[in-house]
């Protein structure tokens, strides 16, 4: 038990069969904290005596935020693991985190919207914590568009595992860059008005939520990946040899 | 050879390729002159407005001016086999990619910050936010070409490379956007710019160090 060899799952054939154990399980899990996140935020968590109902939003809105600025860390792991390994796993779940991690940007750009106008009375505030989800967004844009627009795997993997360590490097500057602008062209005229310190309540279940958006997360990837491996795999022998069994 | 040697005679043939194609530099002139001439146009004429949005207009015209110079950086050489010869000198890479970088800013960046104060001056900005302009051209302008190496050697002959260079480095030219534009918006305002040039120095050291390793893995992966 103690020498599982991970070198043999960092083939893709044997990486298939594993991820397509796994699935199942992370999306029951994802389910399981989904439902269990949104009884404790909608039901059981009290009503916001200053935002009314409007804050419950945050269940959604702080998860995918988080997630959103995790997946690009992580996608950058992967990217770094496969440049210096030059395991083709390792590219395959960065291209595969990519969409997710985009979605879930523009999900935390959507519903800050939603939060934002009955709240702050504007959709959207240059604000910098607001400016930079925008730039993240644009990173992954950028990310997707290099693969998609390079034919051969090998340069797209590669191409795009490095533009994805620059941005890395990059994604403090940027903040921080934001940050100092916002504050010297209008002053801090929109900040979460700290509500005496979220009730336990609704940070466990902001919590449970982000579990869940994590476990979707991993779901999501790892049946894009299955995916990728299939395409770049069709002409190996045991795709034939899996989808003969199929048949 | 010694690098200083090798650079330099990179910057001699670029310079000279350049003046042999006069119009690719003035077309990227032309368009950063056009870029900022729109703004009026766009938002009216009101001087106090203008006032306000010069710097700003002057550097995202700036930026967009150097993100289209882009595509010529390594094109031309790679269409025509140099960039492989040059690969396959023994000079280190980050030697000769410095040299291109260079010679890109001194044709495509140089003569962004000559015409600046004329531009400037259109938009009623104050003399002393005129020179701070220049100084921070002077420190960004170098930094959009480091960072857009990057792009451009990742792009090379890919179908439309061109729009997805702007995609690809557009992003990670906005910190030199906000201090550059911040730091003529300080002299305006009396705040003083000392600060944001400052930043705007670091960003370049920092860029100087680090771009050419990333250009040189970026240009390895395109053209093996």
């Amino acid at each position: 038990m103690n020498s599982i060899n991970w070198y043999k799952y960092s083939s893709p054939a044997t990486f298939y069969g594993l991820a397509g154990k796994l699935i199942p399980w992370f999306y029951s899990a994802a389910a399981l904290f989904c439902v269990a996140g949104l009884y404790l935020g909608l039901v059981l968590a009290p009503t916001d005596f200053q935002q009314s109902d409007a804050y419950r939003i945050i269940f959604i809105h702080v998860p995918a935020a988080w997630m959103s600025m995790f997946i690009y860390v992580v996608m950058a792991c992967w990217a770094a693991l496969g440049l210096a390994f030059n395991t083709r796993l390792s590219f395959m779940m960065a291209s595969a985190l990519a969409p997710t991690g985009a979605m879930l940007t523009f999900v935390s750009l959507w519903t800050g919207a939603l939060w934002g106008k009955p709240t702050w009375g504007a959709w959207w505030v240059w604000d910098a914590r607001l400016t930079s989800e925008l730039i993240l967004f644009f990173l992954y844009l950028g990310f997707m568009a290099l693969q998609a627009a390079i034919d051969d795997p090998r340069r797209a993997d590669r191409a795009g595992a490095l533009i994805a360590l620059v941005g890395v490097v990059n994604v403090p500057i940027i903040y921080f860059s934001v940050r100092w602008w916002n504050t010297l062209h209008q002053g801090a005229s929109v900040s979460m008005t700290k509500a005496p310190s979220m009730a336990a309540i609704m940070l466990v279940g902001m919590l449970v939520m982000a579990l869940a958006a994590w476990m979707y997360a991993i779901a999501a990837a790892l049946s894009r990946a299955r995916s990728i491996i299939l395409e770049r795999e069709k002409n190996s022998q045991w795709v034939a040899q899996m989808v003969e069994a199929e048949v | 050879m010694s690098t200083l040697q090798i650079v330099f005679v990179l910057l001699r043939r670029e310079l000279m390729l350049a003046m042999r194609r006069r119009g690719d530099v003035l077309t990227v002139l032309f368009f950063f002159v056009i870029v900022a001439s729109l703004f009026p146009l766009g938002v009216g004429p009101d001087p106090k407005l203008l006032r306000l949005m010069g710097g700003g207009v002057v550097w995202v015209a700036a930026l967009l001016a150097a993100m289209l110079s882009l595509g010529r950086m390594f094109a031309s050489d790679y269409a025509d086999g140099t960039l492989e010869q040059l690969v396959l000198t023994p000079t280190p890479p980050v030697v000769w990619i410095t040299g291109k970088i260079l010679a890109h800013w001194l044709v495509s960046g140089v003569p962004l910050i000559l015409v600046a104060p004329v531009l400037g001056v259109q938009f009623g900005l104050s003399n002393e936010a005129l020179v701070v302009l220049v100084f921070s051209l002077l420190l960004g302008t170098p930094v959009l070409s480091l960072i857009g190496a990057i792009g451009a050697a990742l792009t090379l002959g890919l179908r439309g490379g061109g729009v997805l260079v702007s995609l690809l480095v557009l992003p990670l030219y906005i910190p030199v956007l906000i201090f550059g534009a911040g730091a003529v918006d300080g002299a305006m305002s009396g705040l003083g710019s000392e600060a944001h040039l400052s930043l705007l120095g670091s960003i370049l050291i920092l860029a100087f160090m680090l771009t050419p390793w990333a250009v040189s893995a970026a240009l390895r992966i395109s053209i093996e």
